[in-house]
């Protein structure tokens, strides 16, 4: 049982990860292939006046040149709503957005070819201010407006007697994937596509593909081919429908791989927001009001922005006791490139905006950070702004006590190169400052949305040993959805330490698994395996007893047995008469849609978590040095304590890039800067190693009672690195990422 | 142009190589090594990195035409039945997620631990900065280079 579920098992591609021997997506290749590549339009909002594409055909190995008028079937895909254009055809709306793509004999022939093609664009006005583009002419046929989500809870008029209010603007974040999008098509001779592709979700992608091949979803073939990082910016398509159109166009294998400019301009971002919050509360400093106006910068498509406008909107009250709550929240289509899934999903922004306003009512009302979040804390049973009560673990009083009883940093070492800049800095003004963010993440996929996963589990015996092979469609980004399988499995047919896992790829052979995000995968897919273990044993086990002559009641896998009382069969006997198989599919509980006042059981569950920062200023220099993070999540159960430390640590990494460097510099529309060099996101020396403790009360729904944990990590932690920053400073620091020349502004200390 | 290169201790002749071809993209593109990955194309993420006559280089700022000296990869530091003691350190504390990063992660440890057998976490996260990771918050990293250090000392 040392490999099964609760062990810290290690990745089974590790070691072909460490050696360089696994195959990520950009590594694959095919005999004869030819590279694919996209032309793209160089600025925000233009209309397409010309396009000649015979220059492009002329440039010495070039096979084929495409664009809007090759599409054979939808001109348009998109997750939530068909509105983005494979190719554009009439109006760009995005820097970024695909106009003409070439497979050549190599890459540097096809990108020649696409600075060769000839475009005359007839400019048109830019509309990237969220306010402006609510009110002003509509950028598409479906309007400025993706959508609204009102909610409102009690009497939203109702407020205590001390109130605060702040306005907060988030930036821009990439997700930073290293692995560039990368995918290799091949037709498959009569007359579909098989693909490999770095991908989060193998079937919406299929689905989405073959609307716009213009062909049966079974005529498009999906391998996953090796992830090189994700977080949510893969659950759009980016190169999928251009390289397969190229392989069908050329009739033979091409292959596309991202430079990491076209992967700034080519795949979606986290939304901006700007969101405006007034919150009260009574003289004890509990809280009597929230409300907010969000704003969320959609950019040009739909994409996922109807769910994450849902989901900030949900979360927005943060995870507190609130008696009257206002919630307006708009997704708005602008001519900025377009926004969708990043970890956290919309939960990040606002956590970023209550948590401020948390600790501007604790000042106001003489509290601690950690008591005013005490006192209004959620608790199992509690009832959320949509009227939705918290069935989940609920554990965030001890959250906040876990948090408040670590070790705090020992005062500046005295060493140069522990200074926020450096030698640079003074070391006379240099401030040291403290700061907490409490947040939530909901887990899986919300508001009625059905998405479930489907997982075939055979034993079998081949060459001799006893073999669990395991297929899913779930997409391993590098979350170790890998890893897990196996314990679960290990611990559903109880293998003996000899006997095999093997999983196979994961395609769109079996049915759906759903998308590699929402923290949901270890639950639903997770969940799927294991129904399919239980399933397998169950037949393993009649088998067995039938033969026995005892009731198969009392049977079960042990070691690698089947055992019962008085009776103990190796698998690999049970296994002679043949192998035993079965297909099930997970669904988590039903959700509900929200009504008009934004209440319903929306989410399904939720993982809480609070982290805590300590971080050094110049007060003169805006340099920061993060000298210690600490972060307590619930995890309901961590199947792999290992696994779920690696996603606490990575996903607390991207949400201090937030709150520090991270944003994505759009000028007018324009993305001027999509290069490592400019968009910054931490190195080694950035960060210290986190402290982590976790809360373990298992979730009843859930598989094992896990948690998924991904994505939690991400949305307190920005808002831990900014409170530390505003009581390093006393500025006020409404913009994230904070920029050095905003702690330079001139500090109140 | 014909270019002589010896990458793992084995002899290639690569021919039609453009002059402007980058060394990353002669290991991946040319002679199909993809052990070495590439991210950034700028010499900023640390993934292409290999080890040039025995000095760590981002081989996409590396002219491919000027190359002489021996290149050393991901792959030829050890193997999945043969792993190095950083290779294998890196799996065992957890530091692998998505990996893409960890060929060229391999590549600085390695160089590292040469030039300083026993460092402290912040020579181990300096000796890092060069090389980026989404995935990990280096955390783990950080750690297995440590531990494989240990074990060094300990050998």
């Amino acid at each position: 049982m040392t490999r099964g579920v609760g062990a810290s098992t290690l990745r089974p591609d590790g070691l072909a990860k460490a050696t360089g021997a696994f195959l990520f997506a950009g590594d694959l290749s095919e005999a004869g292939m030819l590279w694919g590549a996209v032309l793209r339009c160089p600025s925000p909002h233009a209309r397409l006046v010309s396009l000649d594409l015979a220059p492009a055909r002329a440039v010495a190995g070039v096979v084929s040149v495409i664009s809007a008028e090759d599409v054979p079937g939808l001109a348009t895909y998109g997750l939530d709503h068909a509105d983005q254009p494979v190719f554009v055809s009439d109006v760009a709306r995005h820097h970024g957005e695909p106009v003409a793509a070439v497979a050549a004999t190599t890459l540097a022939a096809a990108r020649a070819a696409c600075a060769a093609v000839h475009v005359e664009w007839e400019q048109l006005p830019v509309v990237v201010d969220t306010e402006q583009a609510l009110t002003g002419p509509a950028l598409h046929p479906d309007g400025n407006l993706f959508r609204r989500v009102l909610i409102e809870k009690g009497d939203p008029g109702t407020e205590g007697e001390v109130a605060v209010e702040g306005s907060y603007v988030v930036g821009t974040q990439d997700q930073a994937f290293l692995g560039t999008e990368a995918a290799i098509a091949v037709p498959d001779g009569a007359g579909g596509v098989r693909l490999r592709v770095a991908t989060q979700d193998l079937h919406a992608d299929r689905g989405q593909i073959a609307a716009c091949l213009g062909l049966e979803p079974e005529q498009v073939t999906i391998t996953l081919g090796g992830v090189g990082g994700a977080f949510g910016g893969r659950e759009d398509m980016s190169l999928q429908v251009h390289v397969c159109l190229l392989a069908l166009a050329t009739g033979g294998p091409v292959k596309m791989v991202y430079s990491r400019e076209e992967s700034f301009l080519g795949h979606v971002h986290r939304h901006a927001m700007r969101l405006h919050y007034r919150t009260t509360a009574d003289r004890d400093g509990r809280l009597v009001s929230q409300q907010a106006r969000i704003l969320l910068d959609g950019g040009a498509y739909a994409s996922t922005t109807g769910p994450v406008t849902g989901n900030a909107a949900t979360m927005a009250a943060g995870p507190y006791v609130i008696p009257n709550v206002r919630i307006d929240a708009y997704g708005v289509r602008t001519n900025n490139p377009p926004s969708g899934a990043m970890r956290g999903f919309g939960a990040v922004q606002v956590c970023a905006a209550y948590e401020a306003q948390m600790d501007l009512l604790a000042h106001a009302v003489g509290l601690d950070p950690l008591e005013i979040r005490r006192r209004n804390a959620l608790a199992t049973g509690d009832t959320l702004a949509t009227g939705q009560v918290v069935h989940s673990a609920a554990p965030l009083r001890r959250l906040i006590d876990t948090v408040a009883a670590m070790p705090m940093p020992p005062p500046w070492s005295g060493a140069v190169e522990d200074l926020p800049g450096g030698p640079a800095a003074d070391p006379a003004r240099v401030r040291r400052g403290v700061g907490y963010g409490l947040g939530f993440k909901n887990l899986a996929f919300s508001e009625g949305f059905d998405d479930p996963s489907t997982a075939m589990v055979a034993l079998e015996v081949a060459d001799g040993s006893v073999r669990a092979v395991v297929h899913t469609a779930c997409a391993e980004v590098g979350q170790g959805f890998v890893t897990i399988v196996e314990q679960i499995v290990r611990t559903e047919l109880g293998l003996g330490p000899e006997d095999e896992v093997l999983l196979l790829d994961a395609d769109t052979l079996i049915g759906p698994a759903g998308s590699t995000s929402a923290s949901r995968q270890t639950w639903v897919s997770g969940g799927a395996v294991q129904l399919a273990c239980t399933a397998v044993a169950h037949q393993l086990v009649g088998r067995v007893a039938d033969a026995a002559g005892v009731p198969a009641a009392g049977c079960l896998l042990r070691a690698g047995r089947v055992v019962a009382e008085g009776l103990s069969v190796p698998l690999l006997d049970a296994l002679a008469d043949g192998p035993v198989h079965a297909e099930r599919t997970f669904r988590h509980r039903k959700t509900a849609a929200l009504d008009a006042r934004g209440q319903g059981d929306a989410h399904v569950a939720w993982s809480f978590v609070i982290h805590r920062a300590v971080v050094d200023v110049d007060l003169d220099l805006g340099t920061v040095r993060v000298v210690q993070l600490a972060t307590v999540q619930d995890v309901g159960k961590a199947l792999n304590p290992l696994s779920v430390l690696g996603q606490l640590e990575g996903g607390t990494a991207q949400g201090v890039g937030l709150a520090l460097t991270e944003e994505l510099a759009l000028e007018g529309g324009f993305v001027t800067q999509p290069t490592f060099s400019e968009y910054l996101i931490p190195n080694a020396v950035d960060l210290p190693t986190l402290m982590v403790a976790l809360v373990e009360e298992p979730e009843p729904d859930a598989p094992f009672g896990a948690k998924g944990v991904g994505e939690a990590p991400t949305v307190s932690s920005p808002a831990a690195v900014m409170a530390a920053m505003r009581d390093a400073t006393g500025l006020a620091l409404t913009h994230l990422p904070v920029r050095a020349e905003h702690l330079a502004a001139g500090s109140a200390l | 142009m014909s270019l002589a290169l010896t990458v793992d201790g084995v002899p290639y002749e690569v021919p039609d190589v453009p002059g402007n071809a980058n060394l990353a993209d002669v290991l991946r593109h040319h002679l199909g090594l993809t052990a070495t990955k590439d991210a950034c194309y700028e010499g900023r993420c640390g993934s292409c990195s290999v080890l040039l006559g025995g000095v760590l280089v981002t081989s996409c700022t590396v002219l491919a035409a000027d190359v002489t000296e021996p290149v050393v990869t991901a792959a030829g530091v050890g193997d999945v039945a043969g792993p190095s003691d950083v290779q294998r350190a890196l799996v065992e504390a957890g530091g692998v997620q998505c990996g893409f990063c960890i060929p060229g992660m391999v590549m600085a440890a390695t160089d590292l631990l040469a030039r300083n057998p026993d460092p402290t976490e912040d020579d181990v996260r300096r000796g890092l900065a060069g090389n980026l990771c989404r995935c990990t918050g280096y955390g783990r990293i950080v750690e297995a280079v440590l531990t494989a250090a240990r074990g060094r000392a300990s050998t």
